[in-house]
Formats: C-alpha cells, structure tokens, sequence
C-alpha cells in the first residue's frame, strides 16, 4: 500500500469533524428537548418540539458515524474507552431510544402523550448528562493494561466527571436555546433567551471549573498551556472564549435572532479546540497516541475510498435540509 | 450454564439484536414492495396502488424510525460488551460496519425524505424514483452488514499478526465463502416474512369487509410474489446447508444432532439431544434422509460432532430446534401458498374463511422464521466469534463483571419491552384503520402540525410556493 501518505492524520480531521457535529447538532436538539419541558403549554411544547422534528434523526446519525469512525480509524481507542464508560454510554443508549421514539409516538399516540412527553424531556437531559460525563472520564484517562482497560464499572464516577455532566446540561441547554431564539418567536422566543441566559451562567461556571482543574490532573497538560512560549500561542483561546462570552451575553439581551446561536456555537468550538489543545496527539488519554491507535493503512484506506464520495454528499444534504427547513415554526400552523 | 459476563453478554447482545433484527425484517421488505406499488401505480395509472402504497408506508416510517434508534445501540454493544473481539477484529470487519452506517446514513439523507412526505411536491416518477432508491439503499445496508455477519462464520482474506487479524483482500473479505449464500438467504427470508405480513393484512381487511378492494389486491399480488419466493427460499436454504457442510461441518453436525461420523445417516425428526452423554434420547429417526438432505447422495458422509474436541463443538439443542422451527414454518408458508393457489385456480381464493383466517394468523410466521434461523446460524457458531480463530470467551470486554452486565441487560430488557408493543400497538391501529381512510391523511392536522414528524415537510413546502 502506498507509504507515501499517512492516513492518520486526515482521519483525524475527518473523526474529529464528524464528533464536533454530532456535539453541535444533536446538541442543540437534546438541549432542545431539555428546554421542552418548561414549556408553560400544548400550544409553546408544540412549536419547539416542531423546530426539531424534521431534522433530528439526521443530528442522531453522527452519533453512529462518530462511534462507527472511532471504530474504523482507531479501534484500540474504541476497545478502550467505550467499556471504561460501559454505564454512561449504556445509560445515554436508553435515553435516547426514548426520546427518539417519543416524536412518532407522541403524536400517535394520543392517550399516552404525557408518557412520551417525559419520555421527550427526560430522555434528553439524561442523555446530556451521560455524555458530559463520558467527556470527564476521557479527560480523567484510563486505567489501562497491555490494550485492554483494566478499571472498573464506576471508574467513571467522578467529582470531575459529574462536573463535566452538570456542564453539558447547562451547554447544551444554551444551544438549544439558541436555536430556539432563531426558531420561534414570541413568548417561547423571550423564555429562550431567559433561559439562554441562565445556561451561559452554567456554562461559564463549568467550563471555568473544568479548566482550571484540568491542568491539575495532569502535568502534561499544564505545562502544554502554562510553559514558555506556549502560553503566548495559547492564550488567544481563553481571551476569545471571554470575548465570546460576552458577545453571546449581549446577543441574548439584544433583538438579534441569530447571534445568540452563533455565540453558542463559538463557545462550544473553542471549548472542543480546547480539548483538542490539552490532549493532543493523545487518543486514549495519556496512554495510546492516535498513531498508536489506528488501524491498518489499508483498513483506513479501504474506509477513506467511500468517506470521501459519500462525506460530501451527506453534508450538502444535511445543508439543503436545514434550508428547506428554514424561517420561524409557528404552534398554531394549520390548525383546524 | 454459567451466567458469567461472556454468556450475559451473549444474551444481551441476542436480545438487542433480535428485536432489531426485526425491523429490517419488514423495512427491507416493505421498502422494495412500495417500489413496486409506486412502479405500477405510474405504468398503469391506476389508483388503486397509490393508496395500498400510501397505507404501507406510514407503516413503513414507523418501523424505520424504530430500526433507527434500535439501530444506534448496535455498534456501541461491540465496544461495551466485545471490546476484544472489536481490538481484534477491527482492522477486517470495521469498514464493512462503517460502510453500512454511511450507506443508511445516505439512503435516509437523499431519498426517504421525498418517499416519505414528497408525494405532492415532486414529479410522479421522481417519487418512484425516490422509492427505488429508498429498496436499494436498505439492500445495500444488508449487503454490508451480511458481509460483516458471513466473514465471522467464513473469514477470508486476512492474516493474524498477534492476534490480531489484518486485511490482505478486501474482495476476498467481503465476498467471502459463506456470504453469497447468507445473502440471498437472508434478503429472500426478509421477503418472504413481508409477504406474509402483507397478506396477513389483506386477508384481515377482506374478513372484515372493510377495505376489501385493497385487501384483495394485496392478498392476490403477494401470493402471487409468495409462490415464487418460498419455494425459492427452500432451494436457497438447501444450497446454503451445502456451503455451510463444506465450512462449518461442527455446526451441521450440531443443527442435525449427529454424533458419529457416518455414511446413509438418518434424518433425525425429533429427540432431545444430551451434550454429556454424547447421544439423543428418544430420537425419531428417518433412515436414509439425512445423507439425501445434506449432500444431496444416500451414501453421503456426514461428520458427527465426536470429531471435534469438546470444546470445540457448539451446544446442539439450541441450533437442533431452532433449525427444526425454522423448517417447520417454512413447510407451514408453502402449504398455505400451496392452498392459496389452488383455491385462486378453483376461484374461491376471495371467499374461504378459512384461508382469510389462516392467512390472517399467519402474517407474523416469517418473524419466527427469521429469529430461528437467526439462533440456528449464531449460536451454531459457538464456541467462537471468528469461526474457528477467536473463541467467544477470549471476545468479552475483560473489566466486565457480572452485575455490570445483569444491570444492562436488564435495562436493555426493560425498555424494549415498553418501546416494542409501543410501536405495534401503533401500527395495528393503522391497519385497523386499513388504505381507503388513510389515504387523503396527507392534509391531516394536529396540534399544529401533521400527525407524523416526518410530513413536517410537506406543510413547509406548501406553505412556501404559496409564497
């Protein structure tokens, strides 16, 4: 096979890409979700459950590309991590079967529509959580022998790792109210943005926390961040995440309907490229690079021969989607 | 039987994947039936298949909605529960499973939109097109997930570098020995199981005088559909039971509860096979018919499972009845196709309770086929995950402990049993309600929006040529 090219590092990207997706797409409809519950109406729960329901199941499939990617392009990292989060991926799967299903069956289903409406609610909190959980048992590390993980069930279950948990609840819950302030209008638009406002609070809170414990879990990262001349390169991202901050604080108190999700989204790039900074080139946290982890060139090859032509086309897809979909949801469209 | 976490895992992963197995069961099915619905419906112009075809595929966006979220929870089972298996394996069978995620991932971006909720807002053959597309997708989704599924029975195309098992031929890989035959057979089974369900849902819709136009020509078309596949699929079966006598001998010899290797072996009908004592207690046997059925000669040689270590033959009672099970209700489809036939040739095919009845009692027969097959062919794999070179206790997640694994079973358990009678009480509502009223649904509005989700769409469109 060719030696010319490494594949790893465009499998990088392409990985990395597809999570960053899944976090931004199914985050914002999980937060969605979220949000859904203190709707204060049938007419407000139906206008936000509208904002998402034609393009939900999209958002989720990242989730399987994502698992599927990490599999393909890093399987000593796939075999690694998901049983060391045996219980939070377990418990985010269930979460997210009902709250799947909660769409076709609420409206089906009429007698229930209360059942599946927690089903809606709560189905996405816990998965939020249980996600922001799997993302402080990455950044904690693993105990790890030969290539299997050696640790136990509740390895996970961690101060930091709950923090991580409570965090998402609060980033998600921005996005989705973010997307919410774009999506509706009204009095479901000005309680977006109250609670907008609350998550950023959140998420200000955690992801301070997050940062400034990180670099004492490990030296690696500290000295990644703090070591001459890094911090001069590096300290352009806490600045801009401040400035994001306030620039998404504003948008929430101004007329604007776009910005406040534009601002979600920044805040969420620069805490992923944060990530990325503190443990890069690591796959497996502090054990296993991505080199390390990857398959076979032409395993990689073999996979990157399809990606490549079907990638494209499922992202204008999903582009053309959200077009079709565009313009304010309404609650009271069509009725009879 | 010890309930260790590698035989829970077993149990868990048979429960997840036998209730998702289900959905494509029918979606696969379905998905090619609405393509030929819609096919007709445009090269005869009539009616009547655009509203048997409408009806199907409210159906359909049900099951697929449920196989998609079923679906989710697959892949991550390989990494929580069979994290060796998946460090071992990866390198050969992850772009097969990557390839099937992108391939649904595609069918569901490009074409089920426009076959779901486009009727309206696409030109008529677009629509076929789209439902086409929609066939092919979910075949080319079997095609690779059959191709994952035949290498662990029949690996092809690598080499084991420490344990581990790396690419040499992907052509080899993916069209390994067992897989043309899986193939067929398994697509023809998802078939075969639509069929019935479909006829089932005719035969119920004339009994009740409701519908009954529709009815007629459903029943009428699948049975028609049904003589050909089932005795189709018993001939596939038969070839395929060759294949599987040149590669898995152990598990033929466990499927048929052979002990000795010998020649002009019976046909063992029934017997509750011992594991320890090595032999059947009351067996009934046919003489001469087991050689006949395996290699196609009388004086054919049939491997017993004596010629494999203990720890090397499968358990025979499960794949024993199973396979018995699968048999039986394939005999079952062909006598009633068989008498369906004849009553059509005797013009009573419209009128005999009887038949309707049976029909009608008989749509879900193909589900029970599929799950037997299905344990016949897994569990008759056993003692190992790739046939013969990684036993299943050496696949397990290791951490694993036994309560971890009770725990998520029985989640798993807890929820599919909510999620599952959910979803059918959902669709035999619909079929309660039968085409001739579901057919104008389409402007139909509750709360705001369209019933279903997924109609969302049409409402948008409409609303914006208006504009």
């Amino acid at each position: 096979m060719s030696q010319v090219l490494d594949f790893v590092p465009i499998w990088t990207l392409i990985l990395g890409m597809a999570v960053f997706f899944y976090v931004l797409l199914d985050g914002f409809d999980l937060g969605v979700g979220m949000l859904y519950g203190f709707a204060p109406d049938t007419a407000s729960r139906n206008a936000i459950m509208n904002s998402i329901a034609p393009i939900w199941d999209g958002n989720e499939t990242w989730l399987v590309l994502g698992g599927l990617g990490l599999l393909a392009a890093f399987p000593l990292a796939f075999a690694i991590i998901i049983p060391a989060v045996y219980f939070p991926i377990l418990v985010m799967l269930l979460a997210l079967v009902f709250r799947g299903v909660a769409f076709e069956f609420r409206f089906r289903d009429a007698e229930h529509k209360t059942f599946w409406d927690h089903g809606f609610c709560y189905g996405s909190a816990i998965a939020t959580f249980a996600q922001g959980v799997v993302l402080g048992a990455f950044i904690q590390g693993f105990e790890v022998t030969g290539r299997q993980f050696s640790g136990g069930s509740s390895d996970f279950l961690t101060p930091f790792s709950l923090l991580t948990g409570f965090a998402l609840l609060f980033g998600y819950g921005l996005l989705g109210a973010g997307w919410l302030v774009l999506k509706t209008e009204g009095e479901v638009q000005a309680t977006a943005r109250r609670h907008g406002r609350m998550c950023l609070v959140g998420v200000l809170v955690g992801t301070g926390v997050v940062s400034i414990w990180t670099p004492f879990m490990s030296d690696a990262i500290a000295s990644r961040w703090f070591a001459w001349p890094n911090v001069l390169y590096l300290a352009p991202v806490p600045v801009a995440t401040a400035a994001v901050a306030f620039f998404t604080w504003r948008a929430l108190d101004s007329a604007s309907e776009i910005r406040p999700f534009i601002g979600a989204i920044g805040l969420f790039m620069l805490s992923y490229l944060g990530i990325a900074i503190s443990l890069f080139p690591m796959i497996v946290p502090y054990r296993f690079t991505l080199w390390e982890a990857a398959s076979s060139e032409r395993t990689q090859a073999f996979l990157l021969v399809g990606t490549l032509v079907l990638l494209p086309v499922i992202l204008m897809y999903t582009g053309w989607s959200y077009w079709v979909f565009r313009g304010k949801v309404r609650a009271d469209v069509g009725y009879h | 039987m010890d309930f260790d976490p590698v035989f829970l895992s077993r149990l868990q992963f048979a429960w997840v994947i036998g209730w998702h197995i289900l959905l494509p069961a029918i979606t696969v099915g379905l998905a090619a039936f609405i393509a030929m619905l819609e096919g007709l419906n445009l090269f005869t112009g009539r009616d009547i298949y655009l509203r048997i075809s409408t009806f199907w595929i409210k159906i359909f966006s049900i099951a697929f909605g449920m196989g998609v979220v079923t679906g989710v929870i697959m892949p991550f089972q390989f990494g929580t529960n069979w994290s060796r298996f998946s460090d071992a394996t990866a390198n050969v069978l992850s772009p097969l499973f990557a390839y099937e995620g992108l391939t649904a991932f595609f069918l569901e971006a490009a074409f089920l939109g426009v076959l779901l909720f486009g009727r309206q807002l696409v030109p008529r053959w677009a629509h076929f097109v789209a439902a086409l597309m929609v066939a092919f997708g979910t075949l080319l989704s079997s095609f690779w997930i059959l191709s994952a599924n035949s290498w662990m029975q029949t690996p092809a195309g690598y080499e084991i570098i420490d344990g581990r098992f790396f690419p040499t031929d992907w052509f080899k890989v993916v069209f390994n020995p067992s897989f043309p035959y899986r193939l067929a057979h398994t697509v023809v089974a998802f078939f075969v199981t639509t069929g019935f369900v479909v006829m089932g849902v005719g035969a119920y819709l004339m009994r009740r005088g409701r519908s009954t136009e529709e009815g007629r020509t459903m029943l009428s078309m699948t049975l028609w559909l049904l003589t050909v596949l089932v005795p189709l699929q018993i001939f596939i079966g038969d070839q395929h039971g060759l294949n599987t006598l040149d590669h898995q001998p152990a598990k033929i010899a466990a499927i048929e509860a052979r002990w000795e290797t010998e020649r002009q072996v019976p046909l063992t009908l029934f017997a509750i096979p011992d594991d320890k004592g090595e032999r059947n207690l009351f067996a009934i046997d046919l003489p001469w018919l087991g050689s006949l059925i395996l290699t196609h000669e009388l004086d054919g040689e049939v491997k017993g499972l004596k010629d494999f270590p203990a720890d090397q033959r499968p358990p025979v009672a499960v794949p024993f009845f199973a396979f018995r099970v699968m048999v039986g209700c394939g005999l079952l489809m062909l006598g009633l196709v068989l008498f369906g036939g004849w009553l059509r040739w005797r013009g009573r095919m419209d009128t005999s309770r009887a038949f309707l009845t049976t029909t009608q009692i008989a749509a879900p027969i193909g589900f029970v086929a599929v799950i037997a097959g299905w344990i016949t062919t897994e569990v008759g794999r056993q003692p190992w995950t790739v046939y013969g070179l990684l036993r299943t206790a050496e696949s397990v997640t290791p951490s694993l402990t036994r309560s971890d694994v009770v725990i998520s079973l029985l989640g798993y358990i807890a929820v599919y049993l909510i999620i599952y009678p959910a979803g059918l009480f959902l669709m035999l509502r619909i079929v309660r309600s039968g085409p001739s009223i579901v057919a104008d649904d389409g402007a139909e509005i509750e709360g705001g929006r369209p019933e279903a989700p997924v109609r969302a769409g049409a409402v948008e469109l409409r609303e914006g040529e208006v504009r």
